[in-house]
């Protein structure tokens, strides 16, 4: 990627959706090819669990989390160069505050209506005392 | 007391701060970084407004009011075939990018073609099963699971639509200005933005289709 290495002090940095790499277009291609591959595999994958009966049946909505998570991981890394070193701090601290929002926004919802739900009266007993 | 500040410069703390800022970083980063970073944290942004319909999907998914579920609605197969069309115009978009970095007009508009039409094959699809949906008497005001399906597939094909305008619009701008440095910029933000649906439809086809029918 030859952006942002113009600037000898942009360094530090790369753009979200940049790759580091100044491997050539061949190269880059051969990465979106094994995201690709990858992708299709897990996606394949989820949709096999999903319509088997091999599988223990409690434990098809984890595996399909699992394998959609896995999925999501192969997406940012091939396809959005989203990487663990120091020229990506940045973006990846603002995907952890975005996924800790997601996360407990997802969590809490699900948690507190499960609650409520367990906690409200059955709706016959209810009607029983609005006579 | 003023005296005492000029006798000792390095106690200035503004003088202290550009101090030790000279040292920490030599100026602000190029407008590309600052560009895509901000539109990174937009995408994260959505991600987070899709959490709260994928949220709201998860709690009313049992709440069909003697309607029918998931398991009677939906057609994996056809969710299949809009998961790889997803996936190909994804990856051709990928194309788009390395070609607009190698400044390769053709392989630029042929790639960005191939993107387009495959995000139009799953448009297609996805019209064509909201309206045999609504036709079955399924529409969103049926149940609190239809309306939260409806909102949640629905907003997701919003965002492909504008995606669509907006790719089409990248294809005019190449075409008529070639790749000027604040095309590149735009490039890559699309690049993002339509990755980031790609990533949005694996949540919905596992939630929403795969655990969704499964009861």
């Amino acid at each position: 990627m030859t952006h942002g290495h113009d600037e000898a002090f942009d360094h530090a940095d790369v753009a979200p959706g940049d790759e580091h790499e100044e491997g050539g277009a061949g190269l880059r291609v051969l990465g979106y090819l094994a995201g690709l591959g990858l992708a299709i595999l897990l996606t394949a994958t989820s949709f096999f669990v999903a319509g088997t009966d091999l599988v223990w049946e409690p434990s098809i909505p984890v595996a399909l989390v699992v394998l959609a998570i896995a999925q999501m991981g192969v997406h940012l890394v091939f396809f959005l160069h989203i990487t663990t070193g120091p020229d990506n701090t940045n973006n990846v601290l603002a995907l952890a505050f975005g996924v800790l929002i997601v996360i407990l926004v997802m969590a809490g919802s699900l948690w507190i209506m499960a609650n409520l739900n367990h906690n409200m009266m059955p709706m016959d007993r209810f009607m029983q005392m609005q006579r | 007391m003023s005296d005492t500040a000029i006798a000792y410069p390095g106690s200035d703390p503004r003088q202290l701060r550009s101090m030790a800022g000279a040292v920490a970083h030599s100026g602000p980063a190029s407008k590309r970084i600052v560009t895509a970073y901000g539109f990174w944290i937009f995408i994260l942004s959505d991600m987070v407004m899709f959490s709260a319909f994928f949220a709201t999907y998860a709690v009313l998914l049992g709440q069909t009011a003697g309607g029918p579920s998931g398991h009677d609605l939906f057609d994996l197969r056809n969710v299949a075939v809009e998961t790889a069309f997803l996936l190909a115009s994804s990856f051709s978009c990928g194309l788009a990018s390395i070609a607009a970095d190698t400044r390769s007009t053709i392989w630029f508009q042929l790639a960005m073609a191939v993107t387009c039409a495959f995000g139009l094959g799953f448009l297609a699809i996805e019209g064509n099963e909201f309206a045999s949906l609504v036709a079955r008497g399924a529409g969103p005001t049926r149940s609190a699971f239809l309306s939260a399906f409806f909102t949640l597939v629905g907003c997701h094909g919003l965002h492909v639509s504008a995606g669509i305008l907006w790719l089409l619009t990248m294809m005019a701008q190449v075409f008529a200005k070639g790749f000027r440095a604040d095309i590149q910029r735009r490039i890559l933000c699309f690049a993002l933005f339509w990755h980031a649906l790609d990533i949005i439809w694996i949540a919905v086809f596992t939630v929403v289709y795969l655990i969704g029918s499964a009861r």
